[in-house]
């Protein structure tokens, strides 16, 4: 229930942890939730396992590494794949954006759908893009090419749902987005995260 | 080796003649795609004439063009539909394709070893507009493989 795992955010340190899991590309262990965030290891373990049993980040073991007597595998842990959301009063938006979806895809007005999109792209547009980019929820971060690659998609379960369009959308978004400032932006779809990325054309000045 | 592969047939109707301007960049586009699809994990077959590819094979109106190809699993055709360059040419298929009043994509089941044949994907296809059953579905609403579900 939505309601109940947002609530499990409230206490502070356990929020703390649960940013510091999120924010990571790999799933990370107990000692280095309780390093990074300055807290012991059963307490890091305790915030840990409420978060998992809220339903907000789930468990894996990691490889044994070593040889036999290396100890039991790490415990691991990573943000769940569940999309948690409450509005007050209730509110579907997402009922409504597969409608409209399931109508372009039927006209196949496609191409209105990306100049709509390329327009409030560029309303959003503000500040450095990077930073702009971690505000809107895509969490940014630069590969060793130099490229902006995007670890979350928000618009995760309609991209599923309608991926040629969806992907098409965020795209055009997030090219009115950078504007005319000398980006490369583009569709490089890897196993998981957003298929957009950005490269600035003058990366080497 | 699983004992069944599946199969799947997606249809378009061209804007234009498919040697035009109009559609020279989805025409340029074909080798890479078609060969990235034959390195993609769990490729098994794609329906192709001596040009190597299908874009002449018009069983379903002269400006309807086909493809047809058989992978191991829903999800090695969904990686590489959605999760490889193939989502670019995706994305642009309004400006080569107008949209079908009918399902244009259908999915199925076929015993390991066997190819299915045109005829096969057209009942697939007619099948699908009754709604999605284990005889032809769509990858929003995906059924397993006989073999998974007598497991």
């Amino acid at each position: 229930m939505s309601l109940e795992a947002i609530g499990a955010l409230r206490e502070p340190v356990r929020r703390a942890v649960y940013e510091y899991v999120v924010a990571r590309a790999e799933p990370v262990s107990r000692n280095e939730v309780a390093e990074a965030t300055a807290i012991g290891r059963t307490l890091a373990a305790f915030h840990l396992e409420k978060l998992a049993e809220a339903g907000l980040l789930e468990t894996a073991y990691a490889p044994r590494s070593g040889g036999p007597g290396a100890g039991r595998p790490a415990k691991l842990y990573r943000r769940s794949a569940a999309e948690h959301a409450v509005t007050l009063p209730p509110r579907d938006y997402r009922l409504l954006a597969d409608v409209l979806a399931s109508a372009v895809e039927r006209s196949g007005v496609e191409p209105a759908v990306h100049a709509a999109a390329r327009e409030l792209g560029a309303k959003l547009a503000g500040g450095e893009v990077f930073a702009r980019l971690g505000t809107l929820g895509y969490e940014p971060f630069v590969d060793a090419d130099q490229t902006i690659r995007l670890r979350n998609c928000p618009f995760h379960a309609l991209a599923e749902a309608y991926p040629a369009l969806v992907c098409g959308l965020n795209l055009a978004l997030l090219d009115g987005l950078v504007g005319d400032r000398g980006w490369d932006v583009r569709l490089d779809p890897g196993p998981t995260g957003c298929c957009v990325v950005m490269r600035s054309k003058n990366n080497h000045d | 080796m699983a004992d069944h592969h599946l199969a799947q047939l997606n249809i378009a109707r061209l804007r234009a003649p498919i040697d035009s301007p109009e559609l020279a960049d989805f025409v340029a586009q074909l080798p890479e795609i078609n060969g990235l699809a034959e390195r993609s994990p769990g490729y098994v077959w794609r329906l192709q004439d001596e040009s190597g590819d299908a874009t002449a094979l018009r069983p379903f109106g002269p400006d309807i063009i086909v493809n047809l190809t058989v992978w191991q699993s829903v999800e090695a055709l969904r990686g590489f539909v959605y999760r490889t360059a193939h989502l670019e040419p995706m994305r642009r298929r309004r400006e080569w394709f107008v949209p079908l009043d009918r399902p244009h994509l259908v999915l199925w089941w076929i015993p390991a070893g066997v190819l299915p044949t045109i005829t096969e994907a057209a009942e697939r296809l007619e099948l699908l507009t009754a709604g999605p059953s284990p005889e032809a579905f769509t990858f929003r609403e995906p059924y397993p493989s006989p073999g998974a579900r007598a497991a």
